[in-house]
């Protein structure tokens, strides 16, 4: 008997080693919502699979799917960080400070956290410059639109959502001096039913360009519905409104978890680092243009994409004015990072406030 | 910046289609509370009637076929809640919660290659004559027969509790279990029949939400939704009408918000954004507080399991 027990407590044992030599690197992915939305989130885990392809079996992935950005989130990494991952991938705002408290308790476990700003020994940032793609679709806006209202479903009165409506308010007045923005904030970033009410509003408030910045494609649906035009948000969203989709700001995330896998295998992995990648490095990618739209907006829309990712266009290129009417960019001059990052206020023209 | 871009109409019958998936989860909630039991699995009941019944519609292009399976859905998982409450005797609150769990996991399982699709357009019933009425017609009798069968059902669950046997049966239950126990009545069926009501009631509800409402599949598309008509039972007292109002307030408060938000009106978002719980719950408050106080109270067996005598 107790032969038996010795053989098998060392044949379990010989088990888990083997499962822990499978893979030389274990790296952890969690999401605040569901991959399947078939957006923010789905992007994140195209991001992870390309990260599997490109390591094939010495890589190992992990996730976990509606993790809550408050202590479960710190559960989670804790857990992920026990159970053997060597690099963690935080994919929201709000899991900044759980990052930063799991980060200090695993001083070997790398932590990358998205669209934050607070960075460690071990937490580097990375965030994609999604106004960049806001200042084409921006452009295709004030260009389609005839009602000339734009509708815009806002998430949270953060830098990022409130940089995305500027930049694109800012081309989408360029194409169209006419144009007009109505926004509405929901105060969160997923819920399909809240979106298509939101949609529907804007809709009957005459709005026959829908932009969001919220993750769900229900908006997409509702303009299919209502025979308007919309933008898929993080990934292609035809599906859900053939004829309704325009084009879309597709988050690439897989070239940059890729190359970050690889610097940490190499151990060339660093810290405190923060990543701000836009059209260019291929972190945001504009989508397939619709056929509704002319090839004359086609071509001025690829050309804006073009310029920013060669450095020769700035979505925020002066002369620009805040809302309050009070000087913000000189003529020909460009906003600094800072600006951007902790942008808090609408530029000239845009009505209503932003909720603090 | 002029309130003429609301149009009144238009949003009062859109708030009607806003309030429909919470009002009849709420009714379903409402049936099973009065008989004493406390099911918190309603978010996860709805979710699995809204993919039971987008499967079904896009199987067989029928949203009637569609809204049956969401019933049957929501019915069959509340039927796990009764098994495990009812005959294995577990903890009401544990179950409950671990419903919506798996409601919540099965759904998003099943709806893996359901994403992305559309399903068949549910076509609105206008009544003959009256939805000619100027401005009533377009709030009222303009809508799809899911909206008519929500309002004809809480008139029914009303007179079902003041004018039927049946009703006084089902709150007996609820009020003291061993007393209707020592009556004749078997409370476990009667219990167990009413949870499946309630599953059915949220399974429309959900599927109301795909079919109608957004119309597609998305993972967690209910969105809290089974925990605002769970909320709305108890700010409701118990009372049918008050549920409809109630439900009616929540979902005009909320698209009412959004309208001003369009318009671009300096008023603190964020403070729009809170008013449908608040109005909600004021509202509710204030018509409880005139009451005496016997109608406010919660079914006194409320999450009591029944071990017999």
């Amino acid at each position: 008997m107790k032969l038996l027990r010795v053989s098998l407590l060392v044949l379990s044992s010989l088990m888990i080693s083997c499962f822990a030599f499978a893979a030389d690197m274990k790296v952890g992915f969690i999401y605040i919502g569901p991959p399947g939305d078939h957006g923010w989130n789905y992007q994140h885990d195209v991001g992870r699979k390309s990260v599997d392809e490109a390591f094939g079996g010495k890589v190992e992935t992990v996730f976990q799917e509606n993790v809550p950005e408050s202590a479960d989130a710190e559960r989670v990494m804790t857990q992920m960080a026990l159970s053997g991952a060597d690099m963690i991938f935080a994919t929201s705002f709000g899991y900044m400070d759980p990052v930063l408290n799991v980060a200090k308790k695993f001083p070997n476990v790398k932590f990358e956290h998205a669209t934050g700003y607070k960075t460690a020994d071990n937490v580097s940032t990375y965030s994609a410059r999604f106004y960049e793609g806001r200042s084409v679709i921006g452009h295709v806006a004030g260009k389609m639109t005839k009602s000339n209202t734009i509708g815009y479903v806002a998430s949270f009165p953060i830098p990022e959502v409130v940089r995305g409506i500027n930049s694109a308010y800012l081309a989408a007045k360029a194409a169209n001096p006419n144009v007009e923005f109505k926004i509405i904030w929901i105060f969160t970033w997923y819920d399909p039913a809240k979106e298509a009410d939101a949609a529907k509003t804007l809709i009957q408030q005459g709005a026959d360009v829908i932009m969001q910045h919220v993750d769900s494609s229900a908006i997409m649906t509702v303009a299919e519905e209502a025979g308007v035009y919309a933008f898929g948000q993080a990934s292609d969203m035809s599906a859900f409104g053939p004829n309704a989709h325009l084009t879309a700001i597709i988050n690439g995330w897989g070239p940059y978890y890729v190359k970050r896998v690889q610097q940490a295998m190499d151990g060339t992995w660093k810290g405190g680092e923060q990543t701000f990648d836009g059209i260019e490095a291929g972190m945001v990618v504009i989508g397939d243009m619709s056929d509704k739209i002319p090839d004359s907006v086609k071509k001025e829309a690829q050309a804006i994409a073009d310029g920013i990712a060669s450095g020769k266009l700035h979505s925020f290129t002066g002369p620009v004015n805040k809302q309050d009417g009070s000087a913000w960019l000189a003529s020909g001059e460009t906003a600094d990072i800072g600006t951007l990052l902790g942008m808090n206020f609408y530029v000239e023209g845009i009505e209503g406030d932003i909720p603090q | 910046m002029d309130l003429g871009d609301i149009q009144i109409s238009l949003l009062l019958a859109s708030l009607i289609v806003a309030a429909t998936p919470i009002l009849l989860a709420a009714l379903g909630e409402l049936i099973v509370e009065k008989t004493g039991v406390l099911n918190l699995g309603v978010e996860g009941m709805m979710i699995f009637g809204a993919i039971a019944g987008f499967i079904a519609t896009i199987e067989t292009g029928s949203p009637w076929v569609g809204f049956l399976f969401s019933i049957l859905g929501g019915a069959s998982i509340a039927f796990i809640f009764a098994l495990v409450t009812q005959i294995f005797r577990a903890n009401q609150v544990a179950s409950g919660l671990a419903l919506t769990l798996f409601g919540l996991g099965l759904s998003s399982l099943l709806g893996h290659s359901y994403t992305g699709i559309k399903p068949a357009a549910f076509s609105d019933l206008h009544i003959p004559i009256l939805s000619e009425i100027p401005i009533l017609g377009v709030i009222l009798f303009q809508h799809d027969p899911i909206i008519y069968f929500s309002i004809l059902a809480v008139a029914a669950v009303y007179f079902l509790f003041r004018n039927f046997r049946l009703g006084l049966i089902l709150k007996a239950v609820g009020e003291n279990h061993d007393s209707a126990h020592a009556l004749g009545y078997n409370v476990i069926v009667i219990r167990f029949g009413a949870i499946l009501v309630g599953g059915a009631f949220a399974g429309l509800g959900g599927g109301y939400l795909s079919l109608v409402r957004v119309p597609q599949w998305t993972e967690g598309m209910t969105a809290g939704a089974g925990w605002i008509a769970l909320a709305l039972v108890v700010f409701a007292s118990w009372q049918p009408l008050r549920l409809l109002i109630g439900a009616y307030i929540f979902g005009g408060v909320t698209l009412l918000q959004l309208n001003l938000q369009a318009l671009g009106l300096e008023i603190n978002v964020a403070l729009l954004s809170m008013s449908p719980y608040l109005v909600t719950i004021g509202v509710l408050v204030f018509m409880s507080a005139r009451r005496s106080r016997g109608s406010l109270e919660a079914p006194r067996s409320l999450g009591k399991t029944f071990f017999g005598l």
